[in-house]
């Protein structure tokens, strides 16, 4: 049952014959866990926090950095040496009691996911480097979750729902990383900080309409952002049976910590 | 036909958005590449695997290739060919 203050506060959605009192329930009964409290994440928190989302959980073992502050909107100047978790924890406590921000100050690994992704209903992606892109890509096919993905660059960014076996998993469209030099990182090329922004809304879209159950998910469908010509590419992506995790006979079947090694990421310094 | 980079490839060809391209096959035309875009061609052909590199996915239209015949698909005048790279933002 919504309290006064809850219906008052989630009016709009209530008006949405989409929504109604009841799809505001299946709201705030949700646990998502969002992987990455920085540009994508930003956007991601601060709009499911609004949404009523009940369980929000947060992975990232940053501190909150001047440099982060161009795009990463949840943080703000005083934050600056703060956990980022804890500073989206103070942030959304203020947008909406009703969220319980549940904080976890470390970085996705093997060891840890199997403990914290069963917990909760769907991943949403902020990562911020192949290795656990590809680490809660598989999580998400070996514990079932829907994994909604984002990636962004410069002024490009991806979009989709991976939910195998009714569509790929990341896995399928792109079946190893980029070697060093090919696809530059937003510490060596920059990112426009709008760019997030936009990526992260349509991933906040795609996780509310999950867990509504309504609408058409970006399952199937990536989504290319081309922020310069403001295009949006629609392609068809579809499982591959031979995917080594979310195949028929799927050769990754737990995390293994060895498979996700830092090893592929692009040339240049690793300090700020 | 077109071959459409996203930005993030666009500085292995100069900066360009779109380059011209010809040939029968998405074969054919990264095999062209090496001499037409030498430096788009090192990033996107695997010449060992004789396959294009697996951090990339290429659609013909909105069609991922990986679902068609591969690099053995054909291409015809008016297709548009997107090269989208996986791509991770953030730091290192």
């Amino acid at each position: 049952m919504l309290s006064d203050e809850q219906i008052m506060r989630y009016s709009r959605h209530i008006l949405l014959p989409e929504v109604g009192g009841r799809g505001q329930q299946k709201l705030l009964a949700a646990k998502v866990l969002l992987i990455g409290a920085g540009g994508l994440g930003s956007p991601v928190a601060l709009y499911l926090a609004a949404a009523g989302v009940g369980t929000l959980g947060v992975m990232d073992a940053d501190t909150v950095d001047l440099s982060n502050l161009q795009r990463q909107v949840i943080h703000a100047t005083p934050d600056i040496g703060k956990l980022k978790v804890e500073s989206v924890k103070e942030t959304i406590n203020q947008i909406n009691p009703d969220v319980n921000v549940i904080m976890y100050p470390e970085f996705a690994t093997a060891d840890n996911v199997p403990e914290i992704l069963p917990q909760y209903d769907l991943v949403v992606d902020g990562c911020d480097n192949f290795a656990t892109r590809y680490l809660m890509n598989d999580a998400a096919v070996i514990y079932k979750k829907p994994y909604v993905y984002g990636s962004i660059l410069r002024f490009d960014g991806q979009a989709s729902v991976f939910n195998p076996p009714q569509g790929p998993c990341y896995r399928c469209i792109f079946p190893e990383a980029p070697p060093p030099g090919a696809v530059p990182s937003c510490q060596e090329a920059g990112v426009l900080g709008v760019l997030p922004g936009l990526l992260g809304l349509i991933q906040a879209t795609e996780a509310v309409k999950l867990i509504l159950g309504v609408g058409e998910p970006l399952i199937g469908r990536l989504l290319i952002v081309d922020g310069l010509g403001m295009e949006f590419l629609h392609a068809k992506v579809k499982r591959n049976t031979k995917c080594p995790v979310c195949g028929d006979e799927p050769t990754i079947t737990k995390l293994l910590e060895e498979n996700y090694l830092q090893a592929v990421c692009s040339v240049g310094s690793a300090e700020e | 036909m077109t071959i459409y980079l996203p930005t993030p490839l666009r500085r292995h060809a100069g900066g360009a958005r779109e380059i011209e391209v010809s040939g029968k096959t998405v074969r054919d035309i990264f095999i062209g590449l090496k001499d037409s875009h030498p430096a788009l061609a090192e990033q996107l052909w695997d010449d060992s695997a004789n396959d294009l590199k697996k951090y990339l996915s290429v659609f013909i239209n909105d069609e991922n290739i990986r679902n068609l015949q591969g690099p053995d698909t054909p291409v015809s005048g008016k297709d548009v060919i997107s090269v989208i790279p996986a791509i991770a933002g953030g730091s290192i």
